[in-house]
């Protein structure tokens, strides 16, 4: 086990590297010079090569790459050519809002996407079986900006219960992060109904139900403390993963919702060509990734020994 | 080959909308570009049947062209990473070794972000347009295939008709393209099908944020990002292209779905096969 976890963490390491040696290609490759763009046209040639010596972007290609990885593991992530801010500042300010829509994306996929999929496993081919599958199919169709509006306009305008834009200020404010967390994690619901689903009607057909049946146990105690506890296998550690990309794809809800997370801020920078901002952005996240991806490698050893012997 | 009846319905769709971008010219009742300032923010009526945006252009029109839009980009971008795919997945598959564990990590890397995430920081270093659309959803989705491609070229190559065709001297060249790619090909078909899904979405995806095709070029993305400042007073604006843009998604996932259950009965039980797990994934924006 302890082998199987240090050869995996020891994966990682390439993988980091190349990502970080991606993210600074990326920005070597960008056009406009850096010091240009920061300063901006009407400074001397002197002070120009004053910071562009400061910033090391004077040294040969490698050892740039060396001065950005050494940067990287104090935590610098270089400074914002437009806002003129720390990276790591900025990126640090917008997590939690990120951070907490995805947490209420997740709980509501999970929690209506398995109760859904085990409905449907257990009245299998019923009415409510068909629907529960086209909801499903909506579920992975549906482009999530337009349900954003929609929502908008339903629970915002036409019934007025819910904020359809902003995140309340300081702190967590639930009731700004309902509509959001919904569009967001409707796709995800689809994804956990199916999962569960076609685990559940695994489960269900093996003789340790029909054994709890035979002695006499309630349906919903079958169906609930038998299949469910081992058809749920598959959505944890699905769950893992799906956070990670729930957190990256956060974009387009954040735009909608004029939500000032950490997907408004990638596309800021996007459109105005903040370089350092979108490698830090993309950095950060692509670590994220990585680091989840190890995290639920090991869980799933931990929780199924079979598959450390692949 | 007989489909369900849903991925008849996904057919019929997938044939109507290809329709519909080809015959644009002929079907569209206006110039989807001519604007009317006199007309602007009119709700549907008989003139318009789908109503006019705040320039006054017909809103039907632009839904039949933004479908040209959709249509090209989800063909082109698909068409990219396919071949990408293919070439890269065949090798590295075929010859394995360091070859092999090249490309998977390079697939890794590229891998650690959702597709639409990687498109727009790709973006980052193209101007928008049409073209840079095609292209960078191209780039984009190349490993999903490449990764699909290598699994089942592993699995096809030490079959024995494989070992007869190299016993009897044939190139690897001729093996890839005559023996082992064909054997591939199903779950190509249901994964691509999938994946012009995916592109469609991301297309309007990048639109809307004003980083994919540009107006006033009539695009099903373009129509929701204008629409949005005015979901309040006129809805509809944001209406149409949103039902355009899940009605064609819909079309292709279905056909995706009847033509894995056709092509791959394994996975007929309701479990997920790998092609639509990687198109779920993908799919997330």
């Amino acid at each position: 086990m302890i082998r199987f976890i240090i050869w995996r963490i020891l994966q990682c390491v390439p993988v980091g590297l190349g990502i970080s040696m991606l993210t600074f290609i990326m920005l070597s490759l960008a056009p406009g010079d850096p010091v240009t763009l920061m300063l901006g046209q009407h400074v001397s040639p002197q002070i120009m090569n004053n910071v562009r010596q400061e910033l090391g972007l004077d040294l040969p290609f490698f050892s740039r790459y060396l001065h950005y990885i050494w940067n990287i593991l104090h935590g610098d992530l270089g400074r914002s050519y437009i806002q003129h801010q720390e990276v790591t500042t900025m990126l640090l300010d917008k997590i939690p809002i990120t951070f907490n829509l995805t947490l209420v994306a997740m709980t509501f996929a999970i929690t209506a996407g398995v109760l859904i999929g085990v409905l449907s496993a257990v009245k299998q081919r019923s009415p409510w079986d068909t629907f529960a599958t086209g909801f499903t199919l909506l579920g992975i169709s549906v482009p999530s900006f337009w349900l954003g509006m929609i929502l908008q306009l339903i629970f915002g305008v036409i019934l007025r219960i819910l904020p359809v834009s902003g995140s309340g200020g300081e702190g967590f404010h639930l009731q700004y992060y309902i509509l959001p967390g919904f569009t967001l994690g409707f796709a995800s619901m689809a994804m956990y109904a199916g999962l569960t689903r076609s685990g559940m009607l695994e489960v269900l057909r093996e003789d340790y139900i029909r054994t709890a049946r035979a002695k006499g146990l309630s349906k919903p105690v079958v169906v609930f403390k038998h299949g469910l506890k081992n058809a749920l296998i598959p959505v944890t550690t699905h769950a893992g993963m799906d956070f990670a990309s729930l957190m990256g794809g956060t974009v387009l809800t954040e735009m909608i919702f004029s939500l000032p997370g950490i997907g408004t801020m990638l596309i800021n920078a996007v459109s105005r060509r903040d370089y350092p901002v979108v490698q830090g952005v993309t950095l950060f996240l692509a670590l994220v990734f990585v680091l989840v991806n190890l995290v639920v490698d090991i869980l799933y050893a931990v929780l199924d020994p079979r598959i450390r012997y692949d | 080959m007989k489909l369900s009846k849903g991925s008849q319905f996904g057919l019929v769709i997938v044939a109507l909308m290809t329709l519909v971008a080809i015959l644009a010219e002929t079907i569209a009742p206006y110039d989807p570009m001519q604007v009317v300032l006199k007309d602007s923010l009119q709700g549907p009526n008989y003139k318009h049947l789908m109503g006019t945006d705040l320039l006054g252009r017909d809103i039907l029109s632009r839904i039949i062209f933004g479908a040209r839009a959709s249509f090209l980009i989800g063909v082109i971008a698909t068409s990219i990473s396919l071949l990408i795919g293919i070439m890269v997945g065949s090798v590295s598959g075929y010859y394995g070794g360091w070859v092999d564990s090249l490309v998977m990590r390079l697939t890794d890397i590229f891998s650690a972000f959702p597709y639409f995430l990687m498109a727009i920081i790709i973006m980052t270093f193209f101007e928008p347009s049409m073209i840079s659309v095609f292209l960078v959803l191209g780039i984009v989705g190349w490993t999903n295939y490449a990764r699909l491609v290598r699994g089942q070229v592993i699995l096809v190559k030490v079959s024995s008709y494989v070992e007869a065709a190299r016993s009897i001297g044939a190139k690897d060249g001729r093996i890839i393209l005559y023996h082992v790619f064909p054997n591939i090909l199903s779950p190509l078909i249901v994964y691509t099908t999938m994946n012009i899904a995916g592109v469609i979405l991301a297309e309007a995806g990048l639109s809307f944020l004003g980083l994919g095709v540009q107006p006033p070029t009539p695009s099903w993305g373009i129509m929701l990002s204008e629409g949005k400042d005015f979901i309040f007073n006129a809805p509809w604006l944001i209406f149409w292209p949103g039902a355009a843009l899940l009605f064609s998604v819909i079309g292709y996932n279905l056909l995706g779905y009847g033509l894995r259950d056709r092509l791959d009965p394994r996975s007929k039980q309701g479990g997920e096969s790998n092609g639509s797990r990687l198109v779920n994934s993908c799919q997330r924006s």
